[in-house]
Formats: C-alpha cells, structure tokens, sequence
C-alpha cells in the first residue's frame, strides 16, 4: 500500500473534485496501478517517458484489469484479449469502444486526478 | 460539453482533416462537415474516369455514410456556408439557420478559372471541377460531334480523354505552344502532343479564346488572332484559383488564398483552413500529397496532440498518366534559366521518350522523365531529401534503373516515400509485406496506392520482391528491429544491452508493447543473472508470478517435482485453499495442483504459507515433468521414471525459454506419462532412455522426433539440457518445440546435440548448466516486493 493516503485526503479537500492520488515516482515507470477514489477505479499509468494517464480501470470488453496492461507506443494493452486503447483519451485502436479517460497533472511530486463533478 | 469544430467544405481536404482529427482524438470534438456539393467526401482525381465513363461516380467516394456515423460526424451536404462571423463564432448558413462554432476549419478548395471570354455563358460551355460538371458534360455531349477543350494542362488533357471516350473529335486549345506548360519543356510538351495526336485528340497551341460563337447554344469559339473554330461543345479547363470568398467577408488575412502559418492557422486563432484554398509562405497547392501533409499538421495542432508539429511547405512532385502516356515531374524540371544549371537531358524520340534532370550547386532542383519513369523513386528520393547527386548524372537516368525494376527498388533508400500521395515509405511497406500483407490490405492499411495510383505497378514489383516468402525479412527476431534471432543476441552481446529500453534505445524499434515481452525474453537468456529486469516490458503473469484469469484474479500452481506429493503438502495446500477462499481447486494435466480465483493481494501470503516453490505454470520456461510410477511401484516397470522425472525438474525449473516446455518421463514403453507428445520426453527402454523432441498434443498432435537413445540417467539430462539451451538460443519468440524441430530438422538436430558436429556441444551444456545454478524462486519475492504496490489489486483514497 501507498503511503500517501494522509497527504491524498487533505489535498481533495482542498482541490474540490481533483484528488491527489500518489506520488509520482510511487508508480513504477512504464506501469500502471489500480485506484479506487470513491468507489469510482481508475487505472493510471506512467510512461517511461514520464508522462501520466488516467483511464477508467475496466476494460470495456470484458472487464479486464487495464491497470495490469503492457503500456508503450502511446497505448496500453489488455492483458485478457489484447484489445488496445489510446493512454491519451482511452479511444480503442483495434474496438470502436473507448474507456473514458481523467485530466491528471503532476502538481510539486503529486499525481493529481480530476474526477467529474457527479 | 465537448468543444464544436466546424469544417467548412466537404471535398479531399476538409475530408482528410476530420479523419487525421478522428484518428487523434475520437471524442474530444463534436464535428459537423458542410459540403456545399451534393455528395460526400470523393477523390476529385479520378473524376476524368468518371467523365470517360471507366468510374461510376460511387466509385470515386473516399467515406462512406457508415464511416462518418461510426464517428459520430455531422454532415451536411448540399448546405452552402453564407458568412462566417469570427466574433460570435457562427455560421450564417445559405437558408438562414446559424450555427455556432469553437474551432473553425476552412477547407473551401478551389473554383475553375474562367478567362475573360465574351459569351463565356452560352448553354454548352462548360467547367469541370465536380461530379456534377461530369453528369452534366457527359450528358450534354451525348448530341455533339464535336468538342474544344480550352486549357491544355493536366486538368485539361484528362477532360479531353474523357470526351475522346465518348466518340467526340476533340481539339485541345492552349495559348503556350505545347501542352502541360506547367511541367514540361518545349520539346517533351511537343512529343507529348505527338503521342496523343496519335491517339486521336487534336491540338491547336498559341491560340487565345476571345469569344463563343452561338445563340442559344455553342456553335463556335473565336480567337484573338481572328481565326476560329466549329465546335458543338466547350469545356473551359483552364486552371484554378483558391476559393476565399468566405474569408475575405469574414475579414482574414487573404493574399492569393488564405493566408496560413506553419501550424495552419489562418490571422484567427480559431480558425483553421487546409487544402487548395491555403497559402502557405507565398505558395499555393494544387495537388493531393501536399493538402494531405497539411491535414496532418492542422489536426496535430487542434487536437494539441503534437504542439511541435509544423507545416514546412512541400516539394512537389508528382507521377501522371495522362492517357496512358506515363509522366513523372518532379519540382521545376523545365529549366526555363538555364543560369548556373546543370542540365543533363536523354531523348529517345522513336519511343517518346524524354529524360531530363536539372541541378543547381549539384542538388536536384527538378527533372521530367515521360515515357519511361522506370528512375522516378531514386529521383524523387533524392529530390526530397536534398542530398548531393552523384557526379555521373546518367547514373540517375539509368545506372541500375531502366534494366530491372527490382534493382531499382532494392537501390532506393528505405525512407523514401513509394506512395507519394500518402508518404508511404518504402521501409514501412517493406515491413507490412514481410508481416503477410496483401496489396490490398497494404491499402487498407496505410492507403499507399488508394489516392493517384500511380505507385501501383511498384507496388506489385513490391510485393513480388519483399512479399512472405522472402527469408531476409521473416527471420527477424522481433519486426521493428532488422535483425534475425541470432544477429540481435550478438548485437546485444557486442553492445552490452541489459534492458529492454537499453535495446529499443540503441536499436530502434520504437516502443511497440508487442515487441517488448519478445525482447524481456531473449535479454533473460542472453544475460541470465546479469539481465536488468524492467517489468514493464514483462506481461502482468511474469510481473506478479501468477496467471491471470478471466475475472482478473490469478491461479497458483505451486511446484510439484515429477507430480509426486506428500501428505504434509496436502494439507497445506488444503488449508490455503480454504483460508484464501480459492474459487476451485483443479488437479492440472501436468500432475499439479491449481488454486484459482486467489486475489493479487493475497498471492504473498498463499506463497508463505504454501511453503512450495512456483510451478512457473504462468511463463514461457520450464513448466512441467509428469511422470509414471516406474519401477517404483510398477510390475512392468523398465526405467525409474520418478527419479528422472524428478532429477530433471529439480535442474531445470522455472528456466525461461521461447515459449513454454512440458516434459514428461515414462518407465516403460507402454508411455503412461505420454511423453511422446510432450515438447521434451524420456521413455525407459531395455539398457537406457529414449530421449524424444518436439512433441504436442495441443491445438495440434505432433508425436515427438526420437533425438537419441542414451544409456543412463545422466546422459539423458546432459542431452535435455543441451536440446533446452538450443532452443533457447535459436527458436523464435513464442516458437514452441514442434515448430522449432521441424524447422531445423530432426537430422540436423542430432547432428549438433548428439555428434556435436559443429563443436557447439560443450558451450551448449556450460551455458545451461551456469543458467540452472543461477535459478531462484521468483516466489521469495511475495516476501520483498521489488517495486512499489507490486502486489496491490487496487489502491484505495479517500476522497470524501
């Protein structure tokens, strides 16, 4: 477990609907992790180049962990059927289903969600 | 709400730039195309086709409905754009509706010039720029004899065939004294006209139009010299001009057409524009390949995908056939000032053909090749590029080229576009069709070929050359990096490449996750020990040592050597089962026993409290040995099948391999541990073991090639592990034992495993020897994870 909970609670309070999630470095890189913010899961992701995504956890074919997906080239693939969605906005590259995807920002080392306002 | 993006003009452009915006950002825009033409989206090339009657006017459409549904774009076709006002972002639309906008793309293309002719409107003079003008000239030409096509360019040139095709005598009227004045010098204009002279079309060159003869229909056309001509019917082609009208009210900044920066962007910010209606540094485009590149910028910029990509301007070049006459032009070829040019030129008048090149300070500045364009790629290459031209300027004109067009096409350089409309390169294609590619599929998947055609025929040679069968390219280890199996282990050897991204960093290939396994994979057992472990470049299963399972939990297998168990082990497999609420447990066909539906988090504790090395039944390495009770227990027992079964697994488990092996050992020849359809088998016989390879009883049944009989324990292990680290070294990714054999071939096989005939035996058996005491439990890391959160299902925040 992350040991970010803490800092996490008090920055949401402060930032409305944006959550401070971990700290950067805590995701490994080229990887994602499994979040669950409010009951809502989102899986994020860091690119070996540093960059961030957010995507809704669930694959939307069959529900598969995204989370657990090899990530590279700008997408990340399902570990059950391979389908493969674009880090970027969670658009499929071989579905025309797309899982929604979260604006994230990396804020003093902090990796930063906005959920929507619901 | 998402941000509205209008396009406004539905012709190739406008259509290119909603689908390089579709393919960046499916769903951050809300679009809506309008088209003041009737129809969707269609490839304005091929409209001489539809004239001559070879396309119907369906067959030129470049989307279909379904596409733009599928997408969720609005289009409205037959609805003409009547002002734009940048101020409130809207659309004042031709039947008075409104409709607002955020961004703003201008693809408004381009109207036919029409000279100042007197009468110009007289029923029966004509424009061809649409689909519509095609209906209508083919209509009308249906009662003529006669037609005059005013306008000997390109454009001009392909309506004069379509009329040839349908029966007219046709006369090209041009003010220059040869034809495609624009591309061609004197002498290459004239014998162009000879070859279409001969193929029925009439010319009449130096000739201004001053007025149409006719009342109420077309009977002649005068000229400024006072001459004229009879003619039923007029088709005016005499170029284009950009179409800026909406522009100009709307109060951008417009010089010949709409004035764009390299990010496409017109004097406002939300406004865009894109094709033949843009200028761009001073230049106007009239051809498909550039507005296409445009397209690309404009919807890197809007989507704000890539901030950096910038429109640098286009050197044109393009390939021709204007009735079937092959015309290629590159840049400026005419060297009209001749200055300090260098000019080579071939001609060759009996077979019309016209080579010439033009140089200055020894780079290509232009060059025309008709009737024979067999050099074209190299050239145009070359002329893309800038690079330095070779000394011998005939090499370029022929060198290897005219002889053989396969020697042209291995000559090109791998970057050089062969689909110029697209920019397909040649490397790219290459690699499609060493992947199995059809030319259709080629098409369909990078378009090379879709928009003039004219890359077809070397598109065929392509797939001729490179297509399937060609070794060179299939042997590659993985497809984005050149290099076979065992070229990248001694590239990777001689570099000392430890990790995946140290590989992809100084080999290339891009960052392409389906590569990335293949290459964990080879790393492992180049390296061993010293391999730098990067888990993202592993699946999930090689990252947390588990096999995950439809609902996204996992199985665990704990190791079981040869199948043999003990009452202890029972028990505490019982009671994890139990404690961790295992969904099933399943007795496996490899002799194991598999605990499914356990959580990610709980896989430390399950592998603590099992006490048992991992199974690896998650991995490509050593799985199994299933063996038969053997002289043990049975009366006809031949061999200890439990002591090697057992012996072999302690020695190679878990190591990691192209794909997965599973071996097995029977005691006698009645086989009960069917290990003649296992990858590695060993059957006892009368005075040693029969030690077979390449067995399956998967997918597909493959009774494994005998390797060797051996006559002890020891030697059948030696002559396993040397078959392991041959298998290692040399199968492809993912290549399983069957594949593997039959394409070495069991000959060939024991030649180097059993007679060492290439002295390969003894590094074989070091190797896999240093590699089996380099083994250790990936499960010892549930008690040290080796990176943060390894074994998290998910991470909980508080977020009330």
């Amino acid at each position: 477990m992350l040991n970010t909970t803490m800092q996490s609670r008090a920055e949401a309070r402060a930032l409305a609907n944006r959550v401070a999630i971990a700290r950067a470095e805590l995701l490994p890189a080229g990887q994602g992790r499994c979040f669950s913010i409010g009951g809502r899961k989102i899986a994020v992701f860091r690119t070996r180049a540093g960059r961030i995504h957010a995507l809704d956890a669930a694959c939307p074919h069959r529900g598969g962990p995204l989370a657990d997906g090899i990530v590279g080239a700008g997408v990340v693939v399902c570990p059950l059927h391979a389908y493969r969605f674009r880090l970027e906005d969670g658009s499929g590259v071989d579905t025309e289903c797309t899982v929604r995807s979260y604006p994230v920002e990396v804020v003093a080392g902090l990796v930063i969600v906005e959920l929507p306002a619901d | 709400m998402r941000e509205r993006l209008v396009v406004v003009g539905g012709g190739m452009a406008g259509g290119r730039a909603v689908e390089e915006i579709v393919a960046r950002a499916p769903s951050r825009f809300e679009i809506t195309m309008f088209g003041a033409e009737p129809y969707i989206v269609y490839n304005r090339i091929l409209l001489s086709d539809v004239l001559a009657g070879t396309k119907s006017p369906e067959g030129v459409f470049l989307y279909s409905h379904e596409w733009f549904e599928g997408r969720k774009i609005s289009i409205a076709t037959g609805v003409r754009v009547e002002r734009i006002g940048p101020g409130r972002k809207t659309l004042m639309l031709a039947d008075g509706r409104e409709h607002s906008y955020d961004k703003l793309v201008i693809a408004t293309g381009s109207l036919p010039l029409v000279p100042d002719i007197e009468n110009v409107n007289t029923p029966g003079v004509f424009v061809f720029r649409t689909i519509e003008d095609c209906r209508l000239i083919g209509a009308y030409a249906r009662r003529c004899r006669r037609a005059v096509v005013i306008g000997g360019g390109l454009l001009g040139l392909e309506a004069a065939r379509g009329l040839l095709n349908h029966g007219l005598e046709v006369t090209v009227v041009e003010v220059m004294p040869y034809p495609m004045a624009q591309q061609l010098d004197a002498e290459s204009g004239a014998m162009l006209a000879r070859r279409m002279e001969a193929m029925g079309l009439k010319f009449m060159f130096e000739k201004a139009s001053r007025r149409v003869v006719g009342a109420g229909a077309v009977i002649g056309l005068e000229f400024k010299d006072g001459t004229a001509i009879d003619t039923d019917m007029i088709v005016v082609s005499c170029g284009i001009r950009p179409n800026v009208r909406l522009a100009v009210d709307a109060g951008l900044r417009v010089e010949r057409g709409i004035v764009c920066d390299d990010r496409m962007k017109t004097s406002d910010p939300d406004i865009y524009a894109v094709g033949e209606c843009v200028e761009h540094r001073g230049r106007l485009y009239g051809l498909v390949a550039p507005l296409y590149e445009q397209a690309r910028v404009l919807a890197d910029q809007i989507t704000g995908v890539n901030p950096d990509s910038l429109y640098p301007g286009s050197k044109i070049s393009t390939r021709l056939k204007v009735m079937s006459v092959d015309l290629v032009s590159i840049g400026d070829g005419r060297g009209l000032d001749p200055g300090n040019r260098t000019i080579t030129r071939y001609v060759e008048p009996d077979r019309g053909v016209y080579k010439k090149i033009v140089a200055k300070e020894g780079r290509l500045e232009g060059a025309i090749l008709l009737g024979e364009t067999d050099c074209a790629s190299a050239l145009i290459a070359a002329f893309e590029s800038g690079a330095t031209l070779p000394e011998r300027h005939a090499d370029l004109l022929f060198g290897a080229a005219s002889a053989d067009p396969r020697t042209a096409l291995e000559a090109m350089p791998a970057d050089a576009n062969i689909c110029v409309c697209h920019q397909v390169s040649k490397s790219r294609l290459v690699e499609l069709l060493a992947a199995g590619c059809s030319l259709d599929e080629l098409g369909a998947k990078t378009r090379a070929g879709t928009g003039c055609g004219g890359c077809r025929p070397q598109l065929e040679t392509m797939a001729a050359i490179f297509g399937r069968n060609q070794a060179s390219t299939d042997d590659r280890y993985v497809k984005s990096i050149p290099l076979s199996k065992p070229e990248l282990i001694a590239e990777v050897r001689r570099r000392g490449l430890r990790s995946v991204s140290a590989v992809l960093d100084a080999l290339g290939g891009g960052d392409d996750p389906a590569v990335k396994p293949a290459l964990a994979s080879l790393l492992r057992m180049v390296w061993g020990r010293d391999y730098e472990d990067e888990r993202d470049a592993r699946f999930i299963n090689d990252r947390i040592h588990a096999n995950i399972q439809n609902d996204g939990t996992f199985s665990v297998v704990p190791r079981i050597y040869g199948g043999v168990t003990s009452p202890a082990e029972l028990r505490r497999i019982a009671e994890v089962a139990e404690k961790y609420g295992a969904r099933m447990v399943k007795i496996t066909g490899g002799q194991r026993i598999d605990l499914l539906g356990i959580a990610k988090h709980d896989l430390p504790s399950v592998w603590r409290e099992l006490g048992m090395p991992s199974g690896h039944a998650y991995t490509k390495a050593f799985r199994t040995c299933k063996t038969c009770v053997g002289t043990d227990f049975c009366r006809y027992g031949v061999g200890d099948s439990i002591a090697l079964g057992v012996a072999i697994e302690r020695r190679f488990q878990g190591i990691e391999s192209p794909h997965k092996m599973k071996l097995a050992v029977s005691g006698c020849s009645r086989n009960c541990a069917e290990a003649t359809v296992k990858d590695i088998g060993a059957v006892a016989v009368d005075g040693g073991w029969q030690i077979h390879v390449g067995g399956a009883a998967g997918s597909r049944v493959r009774a494994a090639d005998l390797l060797a009989t051996v006559a002890s324990a020891e030697e059948a292990i030696r002559l396993i592990g040397r078959f392991i680290q041959y298998y290692r070294m040399n199968a492809r990714y993912m290549e399983r034992t069957p594949a593997f054999v039959e394409r070495v071939g069991i000959e060939r096989l024991r030649a180097i495993l059993v007679d060492d005939a290439e002295g390969q035996a003894q590094t074989l058996d070091l190797e896999i020897e240093a590699e089996a005491a380099a083994y250790r439990d990936p499960w010892a890391e549930g008690a040290s994870p080796i990176e943060a959160s390894q074994f998290a299902d998910e991470i909980r925040i508080n977020a009330e």
